[in-house]
């Protein structure tokens, strides 16, 4: 008789979703030792707290196994397919924003947009033998844009962490990967795309389409909706 | 009957008829190397095929068609000339619809011949249709050696004619890249800030990675070559409009072709050849006048065809996919030839969507 939140489990997005909660007079906190992932709700019943990475989060709102979840646009769109069939945007949070973009070498003083890169690509692959490589963990939707923006002889290589220092490694020849203000980017010699902005994400609060509810279920999702301003 | 089973014997019927036109049956494996369809197809077929790996072997991909293994089987040990015949399920990623089957039988039939590409062509096709004939389908027909031998011809620099021929299964690209030669569209206000320096390499910044200073350079070298080409011509583009725009039975396109070859000489050949195929596809039969033909058809399919083109449709059903698709593959078999390239023409049938026709009837 309860619906599940799910919220991250630590850091910034956390602490700024119980702030965004707790200002819409719902309490959401940690119970127990730091270390133990349980938590309570206050203002509102039949809610139950959930913690998790917020990168699993998309996945249990498709699985159904919770109502709610709070988790980057990012995450969403690139872990399910036809993600507005599986989930609804309830609120856009205003936080945890972040860019998804392609950057390059700044010493590439030939490229600047997209179609650039992807004349760099076709030469890439003739001088040396295979196709340029981008790092990324975003591989749905950089696919998808390149697809869009016609770009051909490019691959993607996977990257699940310091993406920006692949090209210095020489394992990756640009990257594709979310940035707030650049700096990360700046401090490894290397520039955005001008129109290879890809996605604007932030913090949301997603509903579950397909997760099941009874009556009583209902009613408190209705009520936390009116309480929420939503 | 399971559903599976009568699906597999609808195939076998449909294999038999290829067997008996003289075709040997091929058998490839399922799991099929990733990397050579991945440089062949572009990261693109990620989103189209499954791929799947092991840490001996690599990636893998589910065979996503029959092609790219017949064509390497073939290269690597085949007589000439050659036919094939082959029924097995391929299998492709639908993320956007799941209306769309991600598991279906393909039965294909694949000629590799030197000597007569127009008799070829109508080999196919014609088998194809026999095939399909008791059947409400329409035939679509177009040609991507006249999209290929109209670029070549544009007056222009090889740069940009390479740049367009690459994209020319990209329409959207294609069309970018058309504006920008033809000065319809300003370059990017980077480009030109960029030509306007006397020492752009002069920059300053630090190399970082693979793509060296000598690469940078070439390109800007590249970029000053073409900041001084001649846009190309509105005629020129016209005219390429018009083949793109053609769209009527065969006997009519093909006086329509020859009219525009008269102001575009490059595709003079091309225009022959297509004028060799409908006499060879009237030889054997096939009603000519019925068959449509679309100057741009097969530009957004797999970048593997480039030359005759066909698809089999069911007459109003747009929702069905289509029944049979094929077309001619000559420098696919460049590619997987190792130095080694034979002319090659193919097509399959979805024997799913034949049953589904069958059923309707």
């Amino acid at each position: 008789m309860t619906i599940k939140l799910g919220v991250p489990s630590k850091g910034r997005l956390m602490e700024k979703t119980f702030d965004w909660f707790g200002a819409r007079g719902v309490s959401l906190a940690r119970t127990g030792s730091d270390r133990e992932y349980a938590g309570k709700v206050e203002g509102i019943d039949g809610v139950d707290l959930v913690l998790l990475s917020a990168s699993e989060i998309p996945r249990e709102l498709a699985a159904g196994r919770i109502h709610l979840g709070v988790t980057g646009t990012d995450l969403v769109r690139e872990k399910l397919g036809l993600w507005e069939q599986q989930v609804e945007v309830m609120a856009e949070l205003g936080f945890g924003r972040a860019d998804l973009i392609i950057a390059v070498p700044q010493c590439w003083v030939d490229v600047d947009t997209i179609d650039d890169l992807d004349a760099a690509a076709a030469a890439f692959r003739k001088t040396h033998g295979f196709r340029l490589r981008i790092a990324t963990k975003y591989h749905r939707l950089v696919r998808e844009f390149l697809r869009e923006n016609g770009v051909a002889d490019y691959q993607l290589v996977d990257s699940q962490g310091a993406t920006e220092g692949t090209i210095k490694n020489m394992t990756a020849e640009a990257v594709a990967d979310i940035t707030s203000t650049g700096e990360t980017l700046r401090a490894n010699h290397l520039k955005i795309l001008s129109d290879g902005m890809m996605l604007k994400s932030q913090a949301t609060l997603f509903r579950a389409r397909k997760a099941p509810m009874d009556d009583a279920e209902r009613q408190v999702l209705n009520a936390l909706i009116e309480k929420m301003g939503m | 009957m399971s559903e599976k089973a009568i699906i597999r014997a609808r195939a076998q019927q449909l294999r038999a008829r290829f067997e008996a036109a003289g075709a040997v049956v091929a058998e490839t494996p399922v799991l099929q190397p990733a990397e050579v369809l991945l440089d062949l197809y572009g990261e693109d077929i990620r989103a189209r095929a499954y791929v799947t790996s092991d840490s001996l072997l690599g990636e893998q991909m589910l065979r996503p068609d029959f092609t790219v293994p017949v064509v390497q089987m073939h290269m690597e040990h085949g007589a000439e000339p050659a036919r094939y015949t082959y029924s097995g399920e391929v299998f492709r990623r639908q993320e956007e619809d799941t209306r769309r089957a991600n598991e279906y039988t393909q039965v294909g039939y694949e000629i590799f011949d030197r000597e007569a590409p127009a008799a070829a062509d109508a080999e196919v096709f014609d088998l194809i249709g026999q095939a399909l004939q008791p059947l409400n389908v329409r035939a679509a027909t177009g040609d991507i050696g006249l999209l290929l031998a109209a670029v070549r011809g544009l007056d222009t620099t090889d740069a940009r004619k390479a740049a367009l021929e690459r994209h020319i299964w990209r329409p959207r690209r294609f069309r970018a890249l058309m504006d920008r030669f033809a000065g319809r569209v300003e370059p990017p206000a980077s480009r030109l800030a960029l030509l306007a320096q006397d020492a752009p390499m002069q920059s300053g910044l630090p190399f970082i990675g693979l793509r060296g200073p000598e690469e940078v350079e070439a390109r800007i070298d590249a970029l000053r070559e073409d900041a001084g080409a001649m846009p190309i011509s509105q005629g020129q583009i016209d005219l390429l409009d018009a083949l793109l725009n053609v769209r009527e039975t065969l006997p009519f396109a093909l006086e329509q072709l020859r009219d525009l070859a008269v102001d575009m000489p490059a595709i003079t050949e091309a225009v022959y050849c297509l004028q060799d195929r409908i006499e060879a596809l009237d030889k054997r039969g096939v009603k000519v006048d019925e068959v449509e033909f679309e100057g741009s058809f097969g530009r957004t399919n797999m970048e593997y065809y480039d030359g005759f083109v066909f698809g089999f449709y069911a007459e109003g059903r747009a929702d069905l996919p289509a029944v049979a698709s094929g077309g001619r593959y000559d420098a696919l078999t460049k590619v997987l030839g190792q130095g080694r390239e034979i002319p090659a023409v193919g097509a399959v049938i979805r024997p799913e969507v034949v049953l589904q026709l069958e059923a309707s009837a």
